[in-house]
């Protein structure tokens, strides 16, 4: 079977199973659904560029911000858009500017280049300063996005349709992926990953690789970014600190470097994390100073415990785990 | 094929709306006792226990639960006791988003009480509308809440910052004439809605303008602007965080204006952690007194160190059920909030539904524990219409310099406050 059948086929089953669990899951819990769907997909694109590549970005957050803005910007002001032109013009500025940063970061390497992205996305979000006209300054953006079909308006709940939508896209973005990176381009950024003088000996582009990979980042980034701001109908500057850039990069870690599996558990632990060390802390009323920096806690201290007994992620103990099963039948 | 293309565009234009526009949703109230029993009703609130909004106002909703075991322990409003469910979204609109849609979908609560925050609470806004959930006492001074046509679920509780900034504007034109003006703001609708406030009264005197972001802790630039354009007068529309910050900038660079502050920025216990706070981060001791005496700050709820009879009964409930925390206009804030409240539930009746809520804010009958009247009426959805304004002495005490004044967001005139006002005796709230 071709490969992209085969992951047509896979993506297909992914969103039957998604329906399925948002038919029986309450509607805020189709907003958590919804929130994995779109860090799944930031999360992917970012382990493309750092584990296949080995590019690191800490900067990831700045191409959710151009998505979400463009995605806010679009709605407010050309509201006769579908809501897919949007996330497309979203998915085409974040590439452009993914391609102008790959430019740039192509020649550095290590430190150097972290701290470039890093200056991204700590600067990036400050235009909405310089333009609080347009962008709305620290307040940010605000609208509410209407894609429900008509026929079906009352019949399914709206966040059901958006957790619908998200994974929908997300999954046609995987597929897209994953196609890119089992085939040619693939191998070639692992070889530059492994070694560029080799690589380049081989015949590999080194500079066209590299900026191709924070391309297909970025375009991740900006599409997740672009439907976060579907889903929540907000965008504003706070959203998208250095921070959240810092826990994408973790959650690659956390699931396991290159996978694109990995990068479903890396989501997982983000939106769950966080979610369930609040209400630990919140229900067993835990004193503030514990409660606030609780979830912070929990997720340093899965994350160290990840990389010092699993130092390939959740994913890698889990294909271990599989291959192991399938010698032992054999 | 190419036929086949078109198809397919032709479908998707056809299939999908804009994704801007509206359709008519019916505004108006939905499941009108959600979250309502017999015994107890539950409402939430979204408030910054962590993150940059934090060291300001974490304490609030400490305050408003202790009302509320208060208004518990003496039976509840109508044998209902009030279920308060705190949500930290550490001051970002996104989490905001998630919080809210939690306590909406999930929880079911009965109404939004006091969510804090312009930039996070404008996000939520349209959805608790849309939703039918009553959104009421936000914890910020935008004139965006009043809009009882566009959201006819939400109500504002503070002043606005633009009565406030006019009563300020209508003080230093009084109390320092001819004097030259620069403002400090706050990049969003606290500085354009304060802004505003200034331009009606003394537009003429001002000479600088500088904003300031939020998630920038430096405000070194702003404040040399202001000396060099001979500011002798600094008005701050900041929050806590950057009253502290523009106060201990001025003082590193020796300019020594008058400061006056808007009251989400003046609360001088606050002021006074956050300047110990910074100067020792800045390894410097310094004297707080020094610093604060002089300062000019505006007010609306009975000031913390006055013998005003809601400051008694504050002190009474503060000492029997937040002994440890300290007893701020922060916390009072809270408090207030709370208890007005639980005057709206029982102004709404024992059959309690959500349209009942309504109307007894519209209704125009609650006399909160504020030094000026509500604008709450059918066509008005503005919290309190007035302000105060005092100085700190040089022990950091406040003294109330202007009595309460009141006025609209318009060009309608700054007048004396009405003096009388119901006493918690009065309202008689529970017992």
């Amino acid at each position: 079977m071709p490969a992209l059948v085969r992951h047509l086929l896979w993506a297909l089953l992914a969103l039957v199973l998604v329906v399925a669990l948002s038919l029986v899951i309450d509607p805020f819990t189709n907003v958590r659904l919804a929130s994995v769907g779109y860090y799944l997909l930031a999360v992917a694109g970012l382990t493309v560029l750092t584990g296949l590549t080995g590019q690191v970005s800490l900067g990831h957050g700045a191409f959710l911000f151009l998505g979400a803005y463009t995605v806010g910007l679009l709605v407010i002001h050309a509201p006769a858009l579908p809501i897919w032109v949007d996330l497309l013009a979203a998915a085409a500025v974040s590439g452009i500017a993914g391609a102008l940063t790959g430019a740039a970061a192509a020649r550095l390497h290590g430190p150097y280049l972290a701290g470039a992205t890093l200056a991204l996305a700590v600067g990036l979000p400050a235009v909405t300063q310089r333009f609080p006209e347009l962008l709305g300054g620290s307040n940010g953006l605000g609208f509410t996005v209407s894609s429900l079909p008509p026929g079906l308006v009352g019949v399914v709940p709206t966040t059901r349709w958006q957790a619908w939508v998200v994974w929908a896209t997300a999954l046609l973005a995987l597929v897209v992926l994953a196609n890119l990176t089992t085939g040619p381009l693939g191998r070639q950024m692992r070889a530059v990953r492994d070694d560029e003088v080799s690589a380049a000996l081989a015949g590999v582009r080194v500079g066209r690789t590299k900026v191709l990979a924070f391309l297909i980042s970025a375009v991740c980034g900006g599409l997740a970014g672009g439907l976060q701001a579907f889903l929540l109908g907000t965008a504003a500057p706070g959203s998208f600190t250095p921070a959240l850039s810092l826990a994408l990069l973790a959650a690659v870690v956390l699931g396991g470097t290159g996978s694109l599996w990995g990068a479903l558990w890396g989501a997982v632990a983000l939106v769950y994390l966080q979610a369930g060390a609040e209400e630990f802390a919140h229900g067993f009323d835990l004193p503030t100073d514990v409660a606030n920096f609780l979830p912070q806690a929990v997720y340093g201290v899965v994350l160290i415990v990840v990389v010092l007994v699993l130092p390939n992620g959740v994913h890698g103990v889990l294909r271990k785990f599989s291959r192991r099963r399938k010698e032992s039948t054999v | 094929m190419r036929i086949l293309a078109l198809g397919v565009v032709a479908v998707l234009l056809a299939g999908c709306g804009g994704a801007g526009e509206s359709g008519d949703s019916a505004a108006g109230v939905r499941n009108e006792t959600a979250g309502v029993t017999d015994t107890s009703v539950l409402i939430g609130t979204h408030q910054p226990l962590t993150g940059p909004a934090a060291p300001g106002y974490a304490t609030i909703s400490k305050g408003a639960q202790a009302v509320y075991s208060y208004v518990n322990d003496g039976g509840g409003i109508h044998g209902r006791k009030i279920d308060y469910r705190v949500e930290d979204d550490g001051y970002n609109p996104t989490r905001t988003v998630e919080v809210v849609k939690k306590l909406v979908l999930q929880d079911k609560v009965f109404a939004l009480v006091g969510g804090l925050g312009t930039p996070t609470h404008s996000k939520v806004v349209d959805f608790l509308t849309a939703e039918g959930v009553p959104d009421v006492l936000v914890s910020s001074g935008a004139l965006a809440w009043d809009d009882p046509q566009g959201s006819p679920m939400t109500f504002g509780f503070q002043v606005d910052y633009t009565r406030e900034a006019k009563i300020l504007g209508t003080h230093i034109a009084e109390a320092m004439p001819g004097r030259k003006v620069g403002v400090l703001h706050q990049n969003d609708d606290v500085g354009r809605d304060g802004m505003a406030g200034l331009d009606r009264v003394i537009k003429d005197a001002i000479v600088s303008r500088q904003p300031y972001d939020p998630a920038n802790a430096d405000v070194l630039p702003q404040l040399t602007a202001l000396r060099q354009s001979g500011a002798e007068v600094v008005v701050c529309e900041c929050v806590p965080a950057f009253t502290a910050l523009a106060i201990l900038t001025a003082a590193r660079l020796g300019y020594k204006p008058q400061f006056v502050v808007s009251s989400i920025g003046a609360d001088v216990t606050t002021l006074t952690g956050l300047l110990a706070d910074f100067g020792k981060r800045a390894g410097a001791e310094v004297s707080v007194p020094a610093l604060l005496s002089g300062m000019v700050g505006a007010g609306y709820l009975p000031d913390v160190d006055s013998d005003d009879p809601w400051t008694t009964l504050f002190k009474e409930i503060h000492a029997k059920y937040i002994p440890d925390v300290a007893l701020t206009d922060t916390v009072v804030f809270g408090m207030a909030q709370a208890y007005t409240f639980a005057q709206a539930l029982k102004e709404a009746g024992r059959d309690l539904t959500r349209s009942k809520l309504l109307a007894a804010f519209e209704s125009g009958k609650l006399e909160g524990p504020g030094m000026t009247p509500f604008a709450f009426s059918g066509e008005s959805h503005a919290g309190y219409t007035g302000a105060y304004v005092f100085t700190v002495d040089s022990e950091v005490r406040t003294n109330v310099v202007r009595e309460p004044m009141v006025t609209d967001r318009g060009d309608g005139p700054v007048t004396p406050a009405p003096s009388s006002r119901k006493t918690p005796a009065e309202v008689a709230l529970v017992g």
